[in-house]
């Protein structure tokens, strides 16, 4: 029997769609270890949270509703999680391995003599034994893992499960936590924050995404795609080669260290297809390459192929699309 | 001002998937066509190091590998990036350690060290991925720990991190000592190292440790997690390839295949 506590992290009340990904995971966890779910909602609208937490899937939830928590700050957020951890005697504790999860799960472990996986997108049982299944090597393999320890901390790769589903008959305590927090353990402090500024569809919520690499030779041909973007209603993206010439901003990168997508259509033109570039895109519904050498990695995850030379195509298909489509601006 | 920087050897992540396999019986890439090479964050770190040491009069930078004899390769190249000091640690044991017991017996070095005033690592090694032995190395230290770092600066005592943020970027204050974990930015850009300086990274010294020269912790020095397994998932997709004579043709061709998916 292991118990999982699910850290959701939540701003006004409300989930993030990563906490909703975590309450999935970790629901259907427990249930294979015939455990329980708990979550831990922490700052102000805990209250709030932790029913929607209960309504997500979690059998009960704990809040830790300190003003101390209402911005993010590292050394007050693992106080607050390992003590959360400690009294809710879990064995588990899921969180998402996001911006925060990346800052918490190694010291959130290393605090309670956990073992520690990132990344995780799957577990199965066998032989009574939980297997946590994750990516490596760039996502060129899959391993799967035990723990050693008598307790764990797993993080959940975002966009890697389905959110959970809201029902709100589902009922559960709430089990307000006593914690002494204190402001003398703060040692980080943000100094300033620099919003990108974004212009149109941020690339995490479009629909199409138009992504250019290295072949596009140079920051011009991305006029090109933006062109084809406009027309088609969506994004531009990029391989980190592209950005790493300094052709487009980092803020445009696909990929396993950049923006994680799961749009309807990927347009990949000049993009091998490493695997790193492949993995943001895992559940793309369909993708289309073009890219002028038919050996490239890119057509084994593409539906559709152009092989050509990216600038004998792309302008002749956005004038096309403008046809068909009736577009006349842009 | 001592820089601690930790460095590791990868198999290189840019191999292309064909050439990429799994030998069953440990569990590990085959190495036969594939090169070690330095890990790309760990070589961005390195190369921030360099240049945060070199506006500052009197700072030295350390550069750490826990690894075989192997791993010499990624000292060498950091003493080519004019690294003041090379140390090497490992004990044949620890073939298969995970990152938390790699972010212990790196902590018990750096304290053999006499401690550090920065360490630096990569955000993430391109092989296990884990993004563990930063923030597990700062937990064992007890020092604060600033993650997905892409420049540094240093202010007096206080050090300042410019770092990804959800949605841009933030600047983070932490005191000395601390740990950061880097990420690549066109800051750090790793340098091609001059004629000379690789030259002369022949000859210098690598110092070399082992379990005993270390006050390490049994317990932590064993894996947390297990491998069981590793296998190349089959997610091969059937492509159709568009015919066409020219680039128009092919355009129009795209076009209309587009135009049938629901998403235009
Ligand atoms: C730790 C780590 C993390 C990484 N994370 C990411 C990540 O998040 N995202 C990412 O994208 N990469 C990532 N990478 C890098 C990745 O391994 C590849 O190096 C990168 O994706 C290659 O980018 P590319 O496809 O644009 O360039 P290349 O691999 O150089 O491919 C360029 C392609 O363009 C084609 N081409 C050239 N000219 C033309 C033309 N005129 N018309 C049509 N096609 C043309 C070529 O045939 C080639 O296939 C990571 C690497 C590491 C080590």
């Amino acid at each position: 029997m292991a118990n999982v506590l699910i850290y959701a992290n939540q701003q006004g009340g409300n989930l993030s769609s990563n906490a909703r990904e975590a309450l999935a995971f970790g629901s259907s966890l427990a249930r294979s270890a015939n455990g329980e779910t708990a979550a831990v909602l922490i700052g102000p609208g805990a209250g709030t949270a932790a029913k929607e937490a209960i309504a997500f899937g979690a059998e009960k939830a704990y809040t830790i509703d300190s003003p101390l928590l209402a911005q993010y700050q590292v050394e007050l957020y693992l106080d607050a999680i390992s003590e959360a951890f400690e009294k809710s005697q879990s064995t588990i504790l899921v969180l998402p391995f996001d911006r925060k999860g990346k800052d918490l799960i190694g010291r959130l472990a290393t605090r309670s003599s956990a073992s520690a996986l990132t990344e995780v997108i799957d577990f199965k049982v066998e032989e009574g034994t939980v297997h946590y299944v994750r990516p490596i090597y760039g996502d060129k393999a899959y391993g799967e893992y035990t723990i050693n320890r008598k307790k764990a901390v797993i993080g959940i790769r975002p966009k890697s499960h389905e959110p959970a589903s809201r029902d709100e008959n589902r009922t559960g305590d709430i089990i307000p936590l006593k914690i002494d927090l204190s402001e003398e353990v703060i040692v980080s402090t943000l100094a300033e924050k620099i919003e990108s500024a974004l212009s149109g569809v941020r690339l995490e919520d479009a629909r199409i995404i138009v992504s250019g690499g290295r072949g596009l030779g140079g920051p011009e041909g991305f006029d090109e795609l933006e062109a084809l973007a406009n027309v088609l209603g969506g994004a531009v993206g990029a391989s980190r080669a592209a950005c790493d010439a300094g052709w487009v901003p980092t803020s445009f990168q696909v990929g396993q260290t950049g923006a994680v997508v799961a749009p309807d259509l990927y347009i990949a033109v000049g993009i091998s297809g490493a695997s790193q570039h492949l993995s943001g895109i895992t559940n793309a519904k369909t993708v289309v390459a073009i890219n002028h050498d038919s050996e490239a990695p890119i057509f084994k995850r593409a539906n559709l192929g152009v092989v050509a030379d990216y600038m004998s195509v792309i302008p002749a298909l956005t004038k096309a699309l403008k046809k068909r489509m009736g577009v006349n601006t842009g | 001002m001592h820089i601690v920087v930790c460095l590791k050897q990868v198999l290189d992540p840019e191999l292309p998937p064909r050439y990429f396999k799994i030998d069953p019986e440990t569990n590990r890439p085959d190495d036969g066509v594939a090169d070690m090479v330095m890990d790309s964050y760990a070589e961005n770190a390195l190369e921030t190091a360099i240049q945060l040491r070199d506006k500052i009069g009197g700072a030295t930078v350390t550069a750490l590998c826990l690894g075989d004899e192997d791993s010499e390769d990624v000292l060498r190249r950091a003493l080519s990036f004019t690294a003041d000091r090379a140390v090497r640690v490992w004990e044949d044991e620890w073939e298969n350690l995970d990152g938390q017991a790699v972010g212990h017996i790196l902590a018990r070095t750096i304290q053999s060290f006499g401690g550090a005033d920065l360490v630096l690592t990569g955000y993430q090694a391109s092989d296990i991925e884990e993004g563990l032995v930063g923030p597990v190395l700062a937990e064992e230290l007890g020092i604060p720990c600033v993650t997905l770092a892409s420049e540094l600066a240093v202010e007096g005592s206080i050090l300042k991190a410019t770092c990804e943020a959800e949605n841009g970027y933030q600047v983070i204050d932490v005191p000395s000592p601390a740990v950061f974990t880097i990420v690549s930015s066109e800051k750090n850009v790793p340098r091609l190292p001059k004629v000379k300086d690789i030259r002369l990274s022949r000859s210098k010294p690598i110092e070399e440790l082992e379990a005993d020269d270390l006050e390490i912790d049994a317990e932590r020095c064993q894996p947390a997690v297990a491998l069981r397994k590793v296998y190349v998932p089959d997610r091969e997709v059937a492509c159709e390839f568009l015919v066409g004579e020219d680039g128009p043709e092919l355009a129009s061709g795209l076009a209309g295949k587009l135009m049938e998916l629901k998403v235009l």
